[in-house]
Formats: C-alpha cells, sequence, structure tokens
C-alpha cells in the first residue's frame, strides 16, 4: 500500500534531483563560453540566454536589473526566491525525501541527506569563478550518488516506479526546454560547414545534455551536422536524455510496470503511449518541415498534462 | 551544589556499586579519545537526519541535541522502586481521567475542588461520557522524573498528551552500543530495542470495539517542519506502519481512511502527535489544517481510536498536579511511592502573596506550557529576569504556579573542561493497552551548563543514554 502523498514525494524528490543535476550542467555550459575570446561567442551566448534555458527569467527580473556573470550564478545556484535554483531543487527533493523516509533506503536517505547539509551553509564567497567549476562537478556526483544508490537498492515497486516518472519527465523537460530556446541554431540553411560559431553553438548545446561526446560515437561526423543534432537529442533511442529515450522508460518502464502492479489504466497511460509513438514513428525532416518550434511547443504541453494526469489518477494531495 | 545527590559517588567519595565498571573504565579514557567519540557519535547522528528543530531561531533550523557519551547507570533495585511508582502514578492518570469524564467520583467525594476540573482549559467537555477502548485514555505517558536523595524520587510533570524522546532513548542506546561495544557488554543492561513493538502491540490492543479483523494503525504527524517529525517517521518505520499527515485521511460514510495509489484504506488506530486543538477543524479549532474533518465524531462513535485521547490532557495540567498525591490515593488505594514536588496554585492570593516575596529561590511555570518556555529558575536567573517576571506574573497570577527548586542529583558527563558533575532528570516511557507496558530506563536529559537545573532540549540540554542493570 502506497499513500498518494508518498507517491507525489517520491516523484517530487527524483524531479527536483534531475533539476539540480541539469542546472549544474547548463552553468557549467555557459560558463565555459564565458572563457572563450570574443570572436567565438555568439551576442545571444551571454548570461541572460542562460537565465532563458533555466526557465528563470521572470524570478530573475523581479530581483535584479543587469544580467551579470554574479547575478546570474547566484540567481540559478543560491536564490531562494527561485523554485528551480540547485539550492531551492536540492532542498525540495530532501524536504520530500524527509516526509517519506520510510519508504526510502537507508542509502538513499543518506545520498540526499548529506548533499543537503553541505549545501545548505554554501555562500557566494564559495561560487567565485575558479571554484564554481568544481562545485558544479560536485553537484553532478551528488546526483548521481543519489541516483546510483536508488537503483541499486530500491526495491522494484510502484513507489520506485513514481520516483523514475518524476526524474524522467523531469529531463524530458529540461531536453525539450533547452532545444526550444536554441532551436534557431538548429535550423537548416543549405549547405556548408557553418561558421565557427554555429559549431561552437552546436557543441554548447551537446554539452548542455553531456553529449558531446555521445554524438561523436554516435554519428562519427567529423563536424556537428545540425539536423544531426537535433535528431540525436529528440530521436536517438540510444541517448538517455532524448525526448524518445525517456518516453521509452516512462511509457514502457514505469507506468508498464505501475499497471502491472496495480491492474489499472488511466488517462496518463494513454497520453504516455501517444506521446511515445509519435516520437517512435516521427523522422527529422518531417518534424523541420512542421516547425521545429511547435514540435517542441506541442511535446512540452503534452509533458506537462502527463504529470496533471498522473497526480490526478494516483491522487496525489 | 555541593548537597547534591551524586548517582555515582557516595559523600565519602567512594564508587556506588553499579557505577564501579564504569568508574574504572573512565580513568583509563583520555579527554582526546572521548571527544573523538562524540564526533563520530555527531557525524552518525547528522548523516541519518537525527535532528530537532529549534523553533525562535531565524529559521526553523534543525539541531543536533547534544549527546553525552557517559551513560547513566541504576541499580536494579533502583529501577524496581521507579518502576512500581510510575506503574502506580500511571494507573491513577488513567482511573482519573475515566472519572473526570464520567461520573467525577473524585469530586463528588471532596478530593478536588469541582472548578479544578469543569472551569480547567485541559477540560474537554466534548469527552464527557465517551468510554474509549478499554477505558485507556493516556496509552503513552512519559513521566519526568527527578531524583533528590538515594531513594527519593519527585515527579516535576506526567506528560499525558503527547510525549516525545523515545527515539533519543531508542538511538542514544544504538549509538552507544557502537560507540563503545566493549564497555557495553561489561554491564547486564536491560534491553530497549522492543519499545516499538510494545506500542505496537498497545494500539492493536486498544483497536475500536467495531474493527474486525487485523487493525490498521498509522502515526499521524503535523509534518516536517514540526520539532520532533524525526521521531514520528521513526516510529512509525520501526512498527511498520504508514506514517501520514492531516491530509492523507478523511472521513467518508462514518469511517475513516487514507487516501493511497488505489483505493482508500480503512484505518482503525491513530496514534496522532498533534494536539487535541488541530485534531478536528469541525469539532476543535476551525482554522486548523493539521487535522482530519470529522473525525471526532466518527471517535465517539467507537469506530477509530484516538491516541492518546482527546482531552487527556486534564491529567497532566500543573495546577492538577498539586492534587497528584490525592489522586494516587483515592484511585489506588496506596499512599505514592514518588513523591510531588509542593506546588504553590498562583491563583490562590495568600500563595501569590507568598511566590512573589520568594520569586529568588523558586521556579515559576505556565500552568499550560511545555518545553521550557516561558519560565522562571529564580537561584540562576539575573535581578532584572526576575523583576520582569514579577510584573508578568501580577499580569496574570492564574496562569503559573510555583515550585521549590530541588537538588536535582548530577551524574558524571563529559563537558568542555573533561568529566564533571551535571544535573540530570529522567522520563520513562509507559504504555497502557490490554495491559501495562514498562520500558527499562527511559530518557535521560541532562544540563551541560555547570550548576544549570534546565534540561529541556529546546534549552541546549543534552540526552544520555539510560542503563538499567539487571541483577
Amino acid at each position: 500500500m502506497l499513500l498518494g502523498r508518498t507517491a507525489a514525494s517520491l516523484f517530487w524528490m527524483a524531479r527536483y534531483m534531475e533539476r539540480a543535476e541539469n542546472m549544474a550542467r547548463l552553468i557549467e555550459v555557459s560558463y565555459r563560453i564565458s572563457l572563450m575570446p570574443k570572436p567565438f561567442r555568439a551576442h545571444q551566448d551571454d548570461w541572460s540566454s542562460t537565465l532563458k534555458s533555466a526557465h528563470c527569467e521572470a524570478t530573475f527580473a523581479d530581483k535584479y536589473e543587469t544580467a551579470s556573470q554574479e547575478h546570474v550564478i547566484q540567481h540559478l545556484v543560491l536564490d531562494r526566491e527561485n523554485p528551480s535554483s540547485i539550492r531551492t531543487s536540492m532542498e525540495t527533493a530532501r524536504n520530500n525525501g524527509r516526509a517519506v523516509r520510510t519508504a526510502l533506503s537507508r542509502d538513499v536517505w543518506e545520498a540526499l541527506n548529506a548533499t543537503w547539509n553541505e549545501l545548505s551553509c554554501l555562500r557566494m564567497s564559495q561560487l567565485s569563478s575558479d571554484k564554481l567549476p568544481a562545485f558544479l562537478d560536485w553537484i553532478k556526483q551528488r546526483s548521481m550518488l543519489f541516483r546510483g544508490a536508488m537503483l541499486g537498492t530500491a526495491l522494484r515497486h510502484d513507489s520506485f516506479h513514481f520516483s523514475q516518472l518524476g526524474a524522467f519527465i523531469e529531463r524530458a523537460d529540461n531536453t525539450a526546454r533547452i532545444l526550444d530556446v536554441k532551436y534557431h541554431i538548429l535550423l537548416p540553411r543549405g549547405s556548408g560547414p557553418g561558421s565557427s560559431i554555429d559549431r561552437q553553438q552546436w557543441a554548447s548545446l551537446l554539452r548542455s545534455v553531456s553529449a558531446h561526446r555521445a554524438y561523436r560515437w554516435a554519428y562519427r561526423d567529423a563536424s556537428y551536422q545540425p539536423w544531426n543534432v537535433a535528431q540525436f537529442l529528440i530521436l536517438n533511442q540510444a541517448m538517455p536524455r532524448s525526448l524518445l529515450f525517456c518516453y521509452d522508460w516512462i511509457s514502457n518502464e514505469s507506468l508498464a510496470d505501475i499497471e502491472k502492479e496495480y491492474g489499472e489504466t488511466w488517462p496518463c497511460h494513454d497520453t504516455a503511449t501517444e506521446t511515445m509513438n509519435l516520437l517512435a514513428g516521427a523522422d527529422m525532416k518531417q518534424i523541420f518541415q512542421n516547425g521545429l518550434h511547435e514540435f517542441l511547443s506541442d511535446f512540452i504541453d503534452r509533458n506537462n498534462r502527463l504529470t496533471a494526469e498522473i497526480a490526478s489518477a494516483y491522487n496525489f494531495p | 551544589m555541593g548537597d547534591n545527590f551524586n548517582e555515582m559517588l557516595e559523600a565519602d567519595g567512594s564508587v556506588r556499586p553499579h557505577y564501579a565498571i564504569l568508574h574504572k573504565w573512565l580513568e583509563t579514557q583520555t579527554p582526546a579519545n572521548l571527544r573523538a567519540k562524540i564526533r563520530e557519535a555527531e557525524s552518525i547522528f547528522r548523516r541519518l537526519g537525527i535532528t530537532f528543530a529549534v523553533y525562535g531561531t531565524e529559521e526553523a533550523s534543525e539541531r543536533l541535541i547534544p549527546f553525552d557519551i557517559i551513560p547513566r547507570i541504576f541499580a536494579a533495585s533502583e529501577w524496581r522502586l521507579l518502576e512500581a511508582g510510575i506503574a502506580q502514578r500511571v494507573g491513577a492518570l488513567n482511573a482519573f481521567i475515566d472519572d473526570v469524564y464520567h461520573r467525577q467520583e473524585i469530586v463528588r467525594a471532596g478530593k478536588v475542588p469541582a472548578e479544578l476540573i469543569l472551569q480547567n482549559e485541559a477540560y474537554m467537555p466534548q469527552m464527557a461520557g465517551h468510554s474509549p477502548a478499554r477505558n485507556v485514555y493516556s496509552h503513552i505517558i512519559g513521566t519526568d522524573i527527578v531524583r533528590v536523595g538515594a531513594n527519593e524520587f519527585y515527579v516535576l510533570e506526567d506528560n499525558c498528551r503527547t510525549p516525545s524522546g523515545v527515539s533519543y532513548m531508542l538511538e542514544d542506546r544504538e549509538a552507544m552500543m557502537f560507540l563503545f561495544p566493549d564497555l557495553f557488554a561489561k554491564h547486564r543492561v536491560a534491553p530497549i530495542e522492543h519499545y516499538p513493538e510494545l506500542l505496537r502491540q498497545t494500539l492493536d490492543s486498544v483497536a475500536p470495539p467495531q474493527c474486525d479483523g487485523e487493525p490498521t494503525c498509522v502515526v499521524l504527524s503535523p509534518g516536517i517542519y514540526n520539532s520532533a517529525f524525526f521521531e514520528h517517521a521513526f516510529l512509525a518505520d520501526e512498527m511498520g506502519v504508514q506514517l501520514v499527515t492531516g491530509d492523507d485521511l478523511f472521513v467518508q460514510d462514518g469511517w475513516l481512511y487514507m487516501r493511497t495509489t488505489r483505493a482508500p484504506v480503512r484505518v482503525d488506530v491513530v496514534y496522532r502527535r498533534i494536539d487535541d486543538d488541530f485534531l478536528d477543524p469541525l469539532t476543535f479549532n476551525p482554522a486548523s489544517t493539521l487535522g482530519v474533518p470529522g473525525i471526532f465524531d466518527i471517535y465517539r462513535a467507537g469506530r477509530v481510536t484516538i491516541v492518546n485521547a482527546p482531552g487527556a490532557g486534564i491529567a497532566d495540567d500543573k495546577a492538577v498536579y498539586s492534587f497528584m498525591p490525592e489522586i494516587v490515593e483515592f484511585y489506588t488505594g496506596e499512599k505514592p511511592i514518588l513523591n510531588n514536588v509542593p506546588t504553590w496554585r498562583c491563583s490562590d492570593a495568600d500563595s501569590l502573596a507568598y511566590v512573589l516575596e520568594h520569586l529568588e529561590e523558586l521556579v515559576v511555570k505556565e500552568v499550560h506550557g511545555s518545553g521550557g518556555y516561558g519560565m522562571l529558575v529564580g537561584p540562576t536567573a539575573s535581578k532584572k529576569e526576575v523583576a520582569a517576571f514579577r510584573q508578568i506574573l501580577k499580569k496574570r497570577p492564574a496562569n503559573y504556579i510555583a515550585q521549590p527548586t530541588l537538588a536535582l542529583s548530577s551524574c558524571p558527563t563529559f563537558v568542555k573542561s573533561g568529566v564533571a558533575p551535571r544535573h540530570v532528570d529522567l522520563r520513562p516511557f509507559a504504555l497502557t493497552g490490554d495491559r501495562m507496558r514498562i520500558t527499562p530506563g527511559g530518557f535521560t536529559r541532562v544540563a551541560m551548563k555547570q550548576g544549570s537545573l534546565v534540561v529541556n532540549s529546546s534549552q541546549g540540554g543534552g540526552t544520555k543514554d539510560t542503563w538499567v542493570l539487571e541483577d
């Protein structure tokens, strides 16, 4: 027996942990770009575009006037007013875990709790340029430790599947949003290798989902091809942050296993299957023809609808 | 401080027999070694999240309760006396609550004044005439006891509502066995780790008469921001029952259910860790979002058991406390084994005059307060604090009682300057259901500051493991 609230807390715990890790990766890429000499930086590549990718423009504007590096990092890492800052995400993840700690293995709980104990003392002075990369690495490691503890010690029951739903819905949302903010750089514009700025943008996009090296292995291109980059992040079944991969997990693993355990299906099952089939049957050419931006907006809407349907089917409070 | 009872040493400096092994062991320990053990214990507690939220700080921060690594030891004979005293008192408290909400024989007999009960804020008229399963009201009682002499124990407070601290009792034991296995093995310490089992048996045994089959029990917590949330989660986990908050529960067609990811599941016994006032917005505080609308009606209908019963607080009210010797004698026919501290009720004009004149010697407490907030410890307070408290007391005298300061016993405690005696109290836990179950020992709190008599964790007090030796 699983309380609706427990299922919800497991969902949001894993979702916010995933969000913290994605945020760390996004900041890492922006930081990398900020170190490049000017000619290699497109004007859109300043810190304000990072806010856009992180979907944090509104909360930022409430507090700051200029998108300086210091302000953006402060906002995306530490600000309590920002519900998606690394600090708030980790706190939300940990509070959700704390509320249901009887449903967590001790290893999972300790991974969450120890991370928060250290992070709660973090000050802006510890995020200066020289210390930022090590900090972001640490966040990624803590998230991976959490994920590993989950995969290695959690019983494969409904409670595990609800946490996976949270993680993969967040991951799909993150990949789709990053693509949507940058979709213009992927649009086809005739042949040619692309400028050095283009190449830099494509590489950054891949880096922000930890995929720049995997891309080489998957496509064996000497240089990046924008349509391949899009294909890789949307439709590649082997790429663990692609939309298709996420939906394969959501639909064919998590929701399917919950259905098996409970013997019931709900609208969320239909929505997930539909989105899964849409992705499995799509080809990139078609998507570009119908509009990449439209495709991604539609996907983000579907993904949000799925969250609402899961919450209602399983009595989240 | 020299005339306080020292639990390890006799007046002539020789070691009491049940402390002999510990005393010898302490002589072999260096401060550096003990300090390292404390750090080890704290990092374990912090990692596991065994924390206590302290109110009144900037944000409800989570703090560790200081853990003292030197155990407090009771000889078997000492514990037998205490246990008999606790059993007697706990039995009388439940009989008293039952009587208060039924025929009030004790008032008729003239042993306590009627207004003490009827005009008491803790008296709950909605409970009048209700008989819960097995006529038990306060299933879990944590009696605060201090010691002033070899066989002289005083009860400071009977916590009959939602006493906390039992998780520290259990975790302190775990920590001691982990940190000092050799020392532990040299003693025959009565086990306590089955407390959650006993609690579960107690809860099962008071399932409502209308429950057929295996009862479903839950722990009802206000949620993660409550100071004792760790304990709520700990007990639910150890008992193997669900930890719920108010919005997980709902009343439908006269039964209590919890919301699950599938069909609702019926609930029979609620071990609640929220106050009466928040239990049911339809019956009590309408603004409460912590409770369950309608739960009180089905409780009265005998379809769910609430542990501890609403209205049980009438028995641990500080004004009622002063009548405890009469109460124990009335229901047990015996003289009380544990002493009551002489108490001045400030509502009484003569008593108030005496208290105002002797503020520097007395401890003054709020009648309904708990946790060591809003109290004055005369002998250690500054002149300014005493003057300020005098004004408060004059304004609302009925809100306060006063007691003499007792010469609390002390135990060896590891502090900055090394091993030194510090004052302690004891909160043993008594469970009442189909029968009474008392865990040997309890939760020892220790005032970490020299000379201090305030042991509350919210005021910087620490904890110790409590060992009851077997013969």
